[in-house]
């Protein structure tokens, strides 16, 4: 995670730290407080659990609580997700959690010029920003241009256009999307793909202008998905397009289990391609 | 007078202020002028008083929703703090914050923290901003002895260690958490022994003596010029009233209240300065005459405030400043100089998230 910064930056700037979750991040909030422009990395987001009142009472109130006067400009940065066979306290998709709580602003990268571009504009923000970085994707290669820089962090992305549904994904589950856009063409069926990359605040107005055009939607969610990010997206999609729709809006989730350790149960457990093209195929696009 | 002499006074007339303050809190909580929890520090001034005369005002400090003594003593002005404890859009916090939430940055006051420990890894984090940028600042950070059962506590007192971060921790110590003793709480009721094993220098101090509580923040600051590490100061202080408003307080003996009401930091620095000759007759009611007109000055300016407008329920979510748009280089690090103040205060008109 941090290769070749502490030899490029020193021990002062790039440092090692106990496994202190809520004192690092609590330390990370007051040196943004004290003008500081801290990244705190925390592994993955079940960690972030023994943070979450240093991000919850502390990160995002201040502003507010302190009336306008004392803002924190942190980026934090975790891994989620599952895919990888670390079972049930390392693989879990918390990011719906943290996309409840009004002052944060939560970024999931899907791709390498956004896992590279959306940190400058997240260490420009005045306000903490949360990063979420599916652990599928950290073996993701590809080549990025020379002038490749910040990236916008305020909207989501078409990744692929189409005419027949809307595909919603964010972060792991982009690829899925993706693959299960592939499959549908070959039978026909024209899916627009969307990358949400910023879960809070959620650009409504990308999913809704797509929703319009393509009359079926389907949020793929690799989170639980009883109180989930998906159920936002879904429940907006109802409120601002419900005209719009010839079908009910589907979800294809992670089951509620906790994550297994065995691949075929993990597999079973996650949103697969054909969980995917199944269930476009049932809403009869 | 000399110089210490006067010096003592004023801490006396600290004292007084922040007395008559909370005295006149619980006037207006049994009138509901003031709503939500009130927790008040009556018996504790010493620790607030004491500790505020070792900082500068370079200096940071990090409190807890028992904090008015703290706030008055480190200067915010008695008519924002009572103004922010009536809900009015002229208090300290924009009435948004209440009695447990008072922040200020002119005299950078990190707020009333009402999550117990949650202040200390903030103090932490303010202390590594100053060492990270060479600035000789102390941040001292208040908690009480509920705190220390607290992972934080421990989580902060190492990394501040580790680190060799210029903290100075308060701990007052009153005996309980809410309701819960001491001793019922923690296995080593020895708190200073705790911050030792850190190897944090640690000191336990008469928290009921004003002048004790003053030498030892100012000991324990000292180093702090020459990069000075943290400190500890166990306070041994009492809360003479319940923990808050809506305490019984039950679980305290009326004998052991009165013994140490019987160590009052007021009337025991008043007969200090009397016997020594240096507070004249008359000197301490006419203090508290003043301390009694700024209160009421203070109460006529929170009851003349107004409320926030209901339009600005969701101002400040966010700073609402826009991301921007000219793309610096991101080879280039972000310049610990060029950061932005953070006593300036944000966009006013900043958008909700």
């Amino acid at each position: 995670m941090s290769l070749g910064l502490l030899e490029e930056f020193g021990p002062e700037r790039i440092r090692d730290t106990p496994l202190s979750e809520s004192a690092f991040v609590g330390a990370g909030i007051g040196a943004a407080l004290g003008g500081m422009r801290p990244i705190v990395e925390i592994m993955t987001v079940n960690f972030s659990l023994l943070a979450l009142d240093q991000i919850v009472n502390n990160a995002a109130t201040l502003l507010y609580m302190s009336g306008g006067q004392f803002n924190v400009p942190l980026v934090i940065r975790m891994t989620t997700g599952a895919g990888r066979q670390l079972a049930a306290q390392h693989s879990h998709s918390l990011e719906g959690w943290y996309a409840h709580i009004p002052g944060l602003r939560l970024l999931a990268p899907a791709t390498l010029e956004d896992a590279r571009g959306m940190l400058w504009p997240a260490l420009c923000d005045p306000d903490p920003v949360l990063i979420f970085e599916h652990g599928a994707l950290y073996n993701a290669e590809g080549e990025l241009p020379d002038d490749a820089g910040e990236v916008d962090i305020t909207s989501a992305a078409v990744r692929r256009t189409g005419g027949d549904v809307t595909i919603v994904a964010y972060g792991g589950t982009l690829r899925t999307a993706l693959s299960a856009a592939d499959q549908l063409e070959g039978r026909g069926v024209s899916a627009e793909v969307i990358d949400l990359r910023c879960l809070r605040p959620l650009d409504d107005a990308t999913i809704l202008s797509s929703v319009a055009r393509t009359h079926r939607a389907v949020v793929v969610d690799e989170g639980w998905r009883s109180g989930s990010l998906s159920a936002e997206v879904s429940a907006r999609i109802t409120e601002g397009a419900f005209y719009d729709l010839d079908a009910p809006v589907a979800r294809v989730c992670g089951a509620e289990v906790p994550m297994p350790y065995a691949k075929h149960l993990e597999d079973e457990a996650t949103p697969q391609v054909a969980d995917v093209v199944a269930a476009v195929e049932q809403m009869g696009a | 007078m000399n110089e210490a002499g006067r010096g003592a006074v004023h801490l006396l007339d600290e004292m007084v202020r922040i007395r008559r303050f909370e005295e006149r809190c619980v006037e207006l909580y049994s009138a509901s002028a003031i709503r939500g929890f009130l927790h008040l520090a009556i018996g504790e001034e010493a620790c607030a008083v004491g500790v505020m005369q070792a900082l500068t005002a370079d200096d940071a400090v990090v409190s807890t929703y028992r904090e008015h003594g703290h706030a008055l003593a480190r200067g915010i002005g008695m008519r924002a703090v009572m103004a922010e404890l009536e809900g009015k859009v002229e208090g300290a916090s924009l009435g948004r914050g209440g009695s447990m939430h008072i922040f200020d940055a002119a005299t950078r006051f990190y707020g009333g923290n009402a999550i117990v420990g949650g202040g200390l890894p903030l103090a932490v984090g303010l202390a590594l901003a100053d060492h990270l940028q060479g600035r000789a600042r102390v941040t001292a950070c208040f908690f009480g002895d509920g705190a220390v059962a607290e992972g934080e506590f421990h989580e902060s007192m190492n990394l501040a260690a580790l680190w060799h971060l210029p903290v100075l921790f308060c701990c007052e110590n009153n005996l309980y958490a809410m309701g819960t003793a001491l001793a019922t709480a923690q296995s080593e009721t020895d708190l200073s022994r705790k911050a030792s094993s850190y190897r944090v220098p640690a000191w336990q101090v008469d928290g009921m003596d004003v002048l004790a509580v003053a030498a030892a923040a100012r000991s324990a600051t000292e180093s702090v010029p020459s990069g000075g590490g943290p400190h500890f100061l166990e306070l041994r202080t009492y809360r003479f009233r319940a923990h808050s408003m809506y305490d019984p307080d039950r679980y305290r003996d009326k004998e052991e209240i009165e013994h140490w009401k019987e160590r009052d930091p007021i009337p025991a620095l008043a007969e200090a300065l009397t016997a020594a000759g240096i507070l004249a007759e008359g000197e301490l009611e006419a203090m508290e005459a003043a301390a009694a007109a700024e209160v009421e000055d203070a109460v006529a300016f929170a009851e003349a405030g107004t409320l926030e407008p209901v339009a600005d329920l969701e101002r400040f979510v966010t700073s609402g400043a826009p991301i921007p748009a000219g793309a610096p280089d991101p080879e280039s690090a972000p310049d610990p100089e060029s950061a932005p103040d953070p006593e300036s205060a944000p966009d006013p008109e900043g958008a909700s998230r």
